[in-house]
């Protein structure tokens, strides 16, 4: 049973109308993992939680969570599993106890154990100091906070958590990152998003979805690894001739920005650094800066998505 | 699914709208009663000579409750509009459907739970016939057939209430659909004068008069049990087809 992936997903689709929301997308996530489902919007990223989740039920395709089919035994299969949707869903009426008593009901927790089921959640969001407020009254960070609690709650196998820290402010966000990772020690957590530093701080592996499609799946490792560059960017007071640049082992090009700034550009498994380094020594180039430059996340990103779209356009 | 009920009835007494529709509908009623009981004090001087003439309970309670009928008619979309409509609009619906509940539960559990409150409106209600019993004597009899014809009315109204409001994100619409159809069951029977045939079948009120008179038949009991069952499948189909579509 441990080896066996947690939620396992087999060609999901989803058909509104003509439109595939989401095409055959398969994928599984074990235990303790935080798999980062990013994606533009509008590319089906909410779709595919909702029907994680039960809310919505699939076109074709197989869940199973935890060994449950999510179509054919529901009721087990949910009660492994924590949502929390892009607005949370939350009865403002209520405290925030009164609502996370409600939910250990609903997510059908013996009754000996809801108390600390419920203190549990509180202590673990942060929410001590709000628990006998009304939720209408909280501000946004802390309404998600309690969409998170909510979540968690019935210690779910897989939390899954749809945008959960859009419309916040930058402290909130980070306040809420630092919850997921605290959560993500104690479940696995499908966290969908289109901030990409956010991937790069929480999860553990990433898919890109576009236009329904799987297009990217791999672990942060892999990822980073696309986002290798191959240049440098040099600045130097007395700057030698670019042939002179170029000339170094390994160098392939060498772009001049200003007369003392160059980028010069390597063969990926040859960098130059240390060379061009002894040699501004030896030269008195006078450097000034070296700066090895990443492609950003960003740039991975819309790099894949081109790809896919101009592949798609030739076929 | 009874936490589910009595979350439904905690967060309707959260609201001033219960308070305000308790409050209010008893004046109403109220003073429908003292009415009621003035005519009787007029005439019972000379229906006091005739045996087995009609009682206490008869000429007060029972237009009592008769009356409270029309003003549950008027009452229930206020109260059911919310129940599907308003979580849809505040998007919470998916906390119930991601939980682990049947799309039966859930749909019972708010049924349930607004029945419970109508069910506090009926006994509010009884105290004002009940303190006759001080003075006189009651038919309890009589009076447990009507309340029991109000509960199943009300009952009813509550199923057909939820399905509509489980149509719409709007609970205005919710509200004035659910009162277009209760009071077009309610009229349906006016269109023809003699009995037996379908739409006065079809007449919610028609099933409710006979209750009122101690008249209590299955086929009455039935009918409002069906329209019940029906309207609750409807919303559980409903619910169950949108994850669909």
């Amino acid at each position: 049973m441990s080896d066996s992936p947690l939620l396992k997903v087999t060609s999901l689709s989803r058909i509104f109308g003509t439109q595939h929301a989401v095409n055959d997308v398969s994928f599984s996530i074990n235990k303790g993992e935080v798999l980062g489902f990013l994606g533009p919007n509008g590319a089906g990223k909410s779709t595919t939680m909702k029907m994680l989740s039960g809310n919505l039920a699939p076109s074709y395709g197989e869940i199973t969570i935890n060994g449950y089919d999510l179509l054919t035994q529901p009721k087990q299969a949910k009660a492994h599993i924590g949502y929390l949707p892009e607005t949370p869903p939350l009865y403002k009426e209520l405290t925030v106890k009164e609502f996370l008593s409600f939910c250990a009901q609903i997510n059908q927790i013996p009754p000996p154990n809801r108390k600390e089921a419920i203190s549990i959640a509180i202590e673990r969001c942060g929410l001590n100091n709000v628990a006998y407020r009304l939720i209408g009254h909280l501000s946004k960070g802390f309404q998600q906070r309690v969409g998170i609690a909510q979540a968690i709650i019935h210690s779910p196998a897989v939390v899954i958590l749809d945008e959960p820290t859009s419309g916040l402010d930058p402290i909130q966000i980070k306040e809420i990152r630092h919850l997921i990772r605290d959560i993500a020690t104690e479940h696995s957590v499908i966290l969908s998003t289109h901030i990409l530093p956010e991937v790069q701080t929480l999860c553990d592996r990433v898919q890109i979805i576009n236009q329904g499609k799987l297009i990217f799946s791999d672990s942060l490792s892999g990822l980073s690894q696309q986002m290798q560059a191959s240049s440098l960017l040099v600045s130097l007071n007395s700057p030698p001739t670019r042939v002179q640049l170029y000339t170094l082992e390994g160098v392939t090009s060498v772009e001049a920005l200003s007369p003392t700034q160059f980028r010069l550009h390597y063969q990926p498994d040859n960098n130059p650094t240390e060379l061009l380094l002894k040699q501004a020594v030896e030269k008195h180039w006078q450097l000034v800066e070296l700066t090895p430059t990443q492609h950003s996340l960003e740039d991975v990103f819309m790099n894949i998505i081109q790809q896919e779209n101009s592949a798609q356009e030739q076929a | 699914m009874l936490a589910l009920a009595k979350n439904e009835l905690y967060r309707l007494f959260l609201s001033p709208l219960a308070w305000v529709i308790l409050a209010f509908s008893q004046v109403i009623l109220a003073y429908l009663f003292l009415t009621h009981i003035d005519y009787f004090v007029q005439i019972q001087a000379k229906i006091s000579a005739i045996p087995g003439a009609p009682g206490v309970t008869e000429l007060i309670a029972i237009p009592l409750l008769n009356n409270t009928a029309t003003i549950l008619l008027l009452l229930t979309p206020l109260i059911t509009m919310r129940l599907i409509a308003e979580e849809r609009r505040n998007e919470s619906l998916p906390l119930l459907l991601s939980a682990p509940l049947s799309m039966l539960q859930i749909v019972l559990g708010k049924f349930l739970g607004t029945l419970g409150f109508f069910i506090i409106f009926l006994l509010l209600l009884s105290l004002m016939p009940l303190s006759l019993a001080v003075g006189s004597n009651l038919d309890f009899g009589l009076l447990t057939s009507a309340f029991l014809g109000l509960i199943l009315l009300v009952a009813s109204f509550t199923a057909i209430g939820l399905f509509l409001s489980s149509l719409t994100k709007q609970p205005a619409i919710a509200a004035i659909t659910t009162f277009a159809t209760l009071f077009l069951l309610w009229i349906i029977d006016w269109a023809s004068s003699q009995s037996g045939n379908l739409f006065s079948w079809l007449s919610l009120l028609n099933h409710y008069q006979p209750l009122l008179q101690g008249e209590v038949h299955t086929r009455d009991i039935a009918y409002y049990l069906i329209v019940i069952t029906v309207f609750l499948t409807l919303t559980v189909r409903h619910l169950d087809s949108e994850r669909l579509n």
